[in-house]
């Protein structure tokens, strides 16, 4: 087991004005596993997601995928690298139906955005393999629906199709769970557990539940800080993160 | 294959267009025939910047240049062939409307391509101002270059031929336009329903998104910019030989906000939306501005209400909502 991470992140820094949202943060995805990143509100996550995928610049540090120095590309060349990820509030062109959203996605894989001329709603390979992701994330009955008019949860839904769609070779997911209700969650847990094998996963999530039923290790971030990086026991025992984080949980 | 209520308007207003001169032209009302014309050749200038605007939310205040640039390619070239002076290479210039469209589509996409690849790299209210800006350069350029007329504009003497038809009919002429604007309808219903629709749409509706799944919207919009510019010249060319005449005027700013007003009148993004949009604003200009100088003070009232109260304009009051399907 010397294989290299696909992700690797290294003394990252970010600051917005005097707040250190990202303060020396390291930290690695490995293939098959499900890394956790939990932490309080306001701790950093969502900033860390954002720097990894390019929607923000780190201020210093490196982020490595797939064996590559991915810290000045943009956006778009991040996501053609393989880095798919879900948004802490979701992140759909509002208009467009599900299998529209995920179309998209589809045909964004293919690299065929400059066709001009084919209509996409006759174009039936197109449409079916947006459909058989729809159909893995359980949301095939709902593929006719203006993403503006899906419920929050299926919304997610969507979000983890469109990253399925793109091949992606690490999901980034930023709360998934969020507005899934308990027997949305559950499902969501069990579906997870099987994506790991996929591709490996970087969990932000507060649902405990669900952390500790997925992760393989799980680390800890505090102000913008790692504090602690472990499996699912070691963190549960880390009397620094039981103070800072867990409370009662553990 | 049943047809939709948009399709259904869609299809009485092409035929409206079209029924109505024809029969004007049998009455021998050869001014209905003009004004059609005039209509359909707004139209398709419209159906251009619906591309960018309507498509991709690029909200171009500077589509004056190409429709300017189209006009002026049209009385360039034609003034050539009376002067009987050659423009260069020993050119000669021509009056064979497929050469000059030939011409003002390139020269378009040639500046919609220098002028999209450096407005593009903003958005917002800098984009309106950038295009804008670049339009006034090309306005103030034409004024002060005496070759082709400078202030006054040129005037076309004989208007532009087509192989097979006879310009100089208003009946004939117009069939032409109407021609042109359905076959660059259809291509507007293809690039909307293309894959390259479907990252332009959804550029414009989440371009954070379209980045996310490894879209690059620049790229997506520029090629966007530029086949917008394309067609909103080819209409400038036709616009020129129906007034026979290019001048500065073309490439005002005035004018670039005229063809946004279609737009809106009509509704944004919508198929036929230039059409009625065009229809709406020449019928007016014809009936109010018979009456009253300030026949545009009634186009703002007639404006202000579309965007208050019916943003999706006449299609989107007649046949609803837009639907992806
Ligand atoms: N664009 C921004 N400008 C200024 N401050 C920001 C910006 N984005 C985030 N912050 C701040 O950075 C800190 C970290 O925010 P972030 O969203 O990463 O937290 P988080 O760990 O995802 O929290 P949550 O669990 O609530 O989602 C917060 O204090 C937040 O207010
Ligand atoms: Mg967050």
């Amino acid at each position: 087991m010397t294989e290299s991470p696909v992700l690797e992140i290294t003394d990252l820094v970010k600051t917005f004005g005097a707040l250190r949202a990202s303060d020396g943060v390291t930290l690695d995805l490995r293939s098959g596993e499900v890394h956790a990143l939990i932490g309080p509100n306001g701790a950093g996550k969502s900033t860390l997601i954002h720097q990894i995928c390019g929607t923000q610049k780190q201020d210093s540090g490196t982020i490595h995928f797939a064996g590559q120095d991915i810290g000045r590309l943009g956006v778009a060349e991040r996501a053609r690298l393989g880095l798919g990820r879900t948004f802490q509030v979701s992140s759909l062109a509002p208009e467009f139906s599900a299998l529209r959203n995920v179309m998209l996605a589809v045909q964004a894989r293919a690299g065929s955005s400059f066709r001009f001329f084919r209509p996409v709603m006759r174009d039936r390979g197109l449409i079916d393999q947006a459909r058989a992701m729809l159909e893995r994330v359980g949301l095939a009955g709902r593929a006719k629906i203006p993403a503006a008019e899906l419920s929050h949860g299926e919304r997610r839904q969507l979000e983890i199709a469109i990253a399925l769609a793109l091949g992606s070779k690490a999901f980034l997911l930023d709360e998934p769970m969020a507005g899934m209700g308990p027997e949305g969650s559950k499902r969501l847990t069990g579906f997870l557990d099987t994506l790991r094998h996929e591709a490996p996963i970087l969990l932000v999530e507060h649902d405990m539940d669900a952390v500790f039923a997925l992760a393989d290790r799980i680390s800890v971030l505090v102000y913008g800080r790692v504090i602690a990086t472990g499996t699912v026991e070691e963190i549960r025992r880390d009397p620094a993160v039981r103070t800072a984080y867990l409370g009662d949980h553990a | 294959m049943a047809l939709s209520r948009e399709n259904i308007i869609n299809l009485v207003l092409a035929l409206l267009l079209l029924v109505v001169p024809v029969a004007a032209s049998q009455m021998g009302q050869p001014f209905t025939v003009t004004l059609a014309t005039r209509i359909a050749v707004l139209a398709l200038a419209a159906t251009g910047l619906n591309i960018a605007l309507g498509l991709g939310g690029l909200v171009s205040f500077g589509h004056a240049v190409f429709f300017g640039i189209g006009g002026y390619a049209a009385g360039i070239l034609a003034s050539h062939v009376f002067s009987g002076e050659p423009m260069m290479f020993g050119f000669e210039g021509s009056n064979q409307m497929p050469v000059i469209w030939i011409f003002a589509v390139i020269a378009c996409g040639l500046a919609g391509l220098a002028i999209g690849a450096i407005s593009l790299r903003t958005s917002g209210v800098y984009f309106i101002m950038i295009t804008l800006a670049f339009a006034q350069m090309i306005y103030y350029f034409a004024i002060s270059w005496p070759a082709y007329g400078g202030e006054d504009g040129l005037s076309i003497l004989v208007r532009n031929q087509f192989p097979g038809i006879n310009t100089m009919l208003p009946l004939s002429f117009f069939l032409l336009c109407y021609g042109v604007l359905i076959a660059c309808i259809g291509l507007f219903a293809l690039l909307r329903g293309s894959r390259f629709g479907a990252a332009l749409q959804a550029a414009r509706q989440n371009e954070v998104r379209v980045a996310a799944v490894g879209i690059s919207p620049y790229g997506i919009r520029l090629a966007a910019f530029v086949v917008s510019a394309m067609m909103t010249g080819l209409a400038g060319a036709l616009y020129a030989d129906l007034n026979k005449f290019v001048s500065p005027s073309m490439l005002s700013w005035h004018m670039s906000g005229e063809l946004i007003v279609l737009i809106i009148l009509g509704g944004t993004g919508r198929l036929f939306g230039p059409v009625a949009g065009a229809m709406l604003y020449v019928i007016f200009e014809f009936a109010l501005g018979g009456l009253t100088e300030r026949w545009q003070f009634f186009l703002g009232l007639i404006l202000l209400g579309v965007v208050l109260f019916a943003r999706g304009g006449l299609i989107g009051l007649l046949a609803g909502k837009a639907r992806h399907d």
